[in-house]
């Protein structure tokens, strides 16, 4: 499960680095979407996977006993996760906007900022 | 109450953001709300500074979950020190943004989103946690990214786009590091980590994670090869929102980077090595492409990026005068490139056009105000006795008596191209005879102000020139607090202990 988890966020962080790269606006959020997605599992996986023991303590303990899967990660991730949809939303309207204002999609073509003149 | 004075710098702010979203559509009053906020501010500032000077290091833990499990705020006086300053600094963007900001623009929430970001400035100072600081950034960037597009100019949008794109890759680099520091240590509390680091044996995977987080930092600071966004959108916004940004979010990249190479990672010499090539060259290139702009904006854009270089270079020599220097000069550019910033709205008004090219008969029109401005340009060159000369003794000496010549070199350069930089823009702007330029009609001049306008736009230039002065002045005040930060900087364990040990002396 390691092994699959491991590569699925390498084909995630390499799909989002190709998709920047390119010189679309579309695909450039694309692309940060993707290599957010890639982050969280990333998180994820760093916590190590405990399959069906989740953290909770049962009715007649006191304390968790054995192995059991980490919170913290998951914590992390959700926070992450609320950080990063705020953010894409965010981006979606920015390039909305730098549609209309700039009538091109092409990075390629915003340069004026650039400019030394 | 008063033991949670700790977390008080974030709360005031927040309270003041909040109370500013209940009067939405009232600009005026919004004003007051933001200046009465910020000074409030600085209290809460000077309070905590003075309980870190007299009792040391204070932390407090958030919900009174204890050290490693919850989050811990720690203000050392690193901290304080920085809290205190950008509370200055927003006092006089207050006052400054109120005749900056036109009524439109600030009904888009502009001064409910300063407040957010210098909340999210002082929660990034204060955190005593590695996930903490990545929320805080958040909390820093998503508000710059309203505020560099409020008003929505064609050129500010471009700029945005460049502005998210390069910060949004750096905040998922810095998450990135944050991944592989929990799966190694299983910890993000930077007190604990400041222990378990250094017993991992497989010292090739902290080398590697430790450069994760100096790229995620470098982005933000805007070191050598990752700094092409920072001169691409620094110019666009109005003059009080560049001012804000040159001064303090470009620092809060340097100080999470001192913070996690002190306490986190204490620099080895691999890293030593590729942080002073890099300071180098981020001098070099900063120095040179201000060089060449023809925009008074845009070459004091790339001089931050000329003067970053002073501060990494500092923390890479890693020696406790070289950090002493670093952190000074740290306080002496947060001052003067806010101040720079609204010089160029001034003369923005002045002149009708930010171009050097069409400047020109500053000192014969306005002597007084070119007396003004001239301390903040020769302290940025560092004459003495400015304040830019004095951190500069601390990083030649520390550079020369590590025998880091090339360094020292570096730093010499970096000076002088300043020198020939901010001559160039003292020719075209004061001393070169006016240009008789067509008048614009639809544009207000700063000659047709009235005296309330003009001096919204003077007073808070008088008052960080003031606090400019008494740095060059009253130096050894700054040069005894640099000497603390320094010793606590390079003693990890009173923040270890801080943050763990002994509590009847934290809370009281």
């Amino acid at each position: 499960m390691e092994i699959l988890l491991a590569i699925m966020t390498g084909i995630l962080y390499a799909a989002g680095i190709y998709l920047i790269l390119r010189r679309s606006l579309v695909k450039l959020i694309i692309g940060i979407v993707i290599l957010g997605n890639g982050v969280n599992l990333l998180i994820f996986l760093m916590g190590g996977l405990v399959k069906g023991r989740p953290p909770l303590i049962p009715e007649d303990g006191k304390a968790l006993e054995g192995l059991f899967a980490d919170p913290v990660p998951q914590a992390l991730i959700l926070t992450a996760i609320v950080i990063s949809f705020g953010l894409q939303s965010f981006a979606i309207v920015l390039i909305n906007r730098a549609y209309k204002v700039l009538k091109t999609d092409d990075i390629d073509t915003m340069n004026k900022t650039d400019d030394i003149t | 109450m008063s033991e949670h004075l700790t977390i008080y710098p974030i709360i005031v702010h927040l309270l003041t953001a909040i109370l500013l979203l209940f009067f939405w559509m009232k600009p005026n009053i919004q004003r007051y709300i933001s200046i009465f906020g910020s000074a409030v501010g600085i209290v809460i500032g000077a309070l905590l500074f003075q309980r870190v000077w007299a009792e040391g290091i204070q932390s407090i833990q958030l919900g009174n979950w204890q050290a490693p499990f919850g989050i811990t705020m720690v203000a050392d006086t690193l901290a304080v020190s920085l809290i205190v300053l950008t509370n200055i600094i927003s006092f006089a963007l207050s006052i400054f943004s109120t005749k900056n900001m036109v009524s439109s623009r600030v009904k888009f929430g502009y001064h409910a989103i300063f407040h957010f970001l210098i909340m999210g400035l002082s929660g990034a100072f204060i955190t005593g946690d590695l996930f903490s600081l990545y929320v805080w950034f958040e909390v820093i960037i998503i508000s710059s990214f309203v505020l560099l597009t409020i008003g929505g100019r064609k050129i500010q949008i471009e700029g945005a786009v460049k502005y998210f794109t390069l910060n949004m890759i750096s905040s998922i680099i810095f998450l990135t590091g944050i991944a592989m520091v929990y799966g190694a240590t299983g910890s993000l509390n930077m007190a604990e980590l400041s222990r378990i680091i250094p017993e991992i044996e497989n010292k090739g995977l902290i080398q590697t994670i430790s450069l994760v987080f100096f790229i995620g930092f470098g982005v933000k600071s805007g070191v050598f090869p990752l700094y092409f966004w920072l001169p691409a959108s620094y110019h666009t916004p109005p003059a009080v929102v560049s001012a804000l940004f040159a001064g303090l979010l470009t620092k809060v990249g340097i100080y999470a980077m001192i913070r996690v190479f002190t306490l986190i990672f204490p620099l080895g010499e691999v890293n030593q090595v590729i942080l002073m090539v890099i300071a180098g060259l981020t001098m070099f290139f900063g120095g040179i492409g201000a060089l060449v702009q023809k925009d008074i904006l845009r070459v004091f854009s790339y001089l931050i990026i000329c003067h970053i270089g002073f501060m990494v270079g500092g923390l890479s020599l890693f020696t406790e005068v070289a950090i002493v220097g670093a952190v000074m000069y740290m306080f002496h550019d947060i001052i003067v490139k806010a101040t720079l910033f609204m010089l160029g709205g001034v003369m923005f008004r002045i002149f009708g056009t930010t171009r050097l090219k069409d400047m020109g008969g500053l000192m014969d029109n306005y002597p007084r105000l070119s007396l003004l401005f001239a301390i903040p340009l020769f302290a940025l060159v560092g004459v003495p006795p400015l304040s830019g000369f004095w951190p500069k003794v601390s990083l030649f000496s520390a550079s020369y008596s590590e025998g880091e010549i090339a360094m020292l070199v570096m730093f010499i350069f970096a000076s002088l191209i300043t020198l020939v930089i901010i001559a160039k823009v003292w020719n075209s702007t004061f001393s070169k005879k006016e240009n008789k330029l067509e008048k614009r009609a639809s544009f207000k001049y700063f000659t047709d102000f009235s005296f309330a306008e003009k001096a919204a736009y003077i007073v808070p230039i008088i008052l960080l020139v003031g606090v400019t002065l008494y740095y060059s002045l009253f130096a050894e005040h700054f040069q005894v607090v640099a000497e603390r930060i320094g010793n606590e900087l390079m003693n990890t364990e009173q923040y270890y202990n801080a943050v763990f040990g002994i509590k009847e002396e934290t809370k009281l």
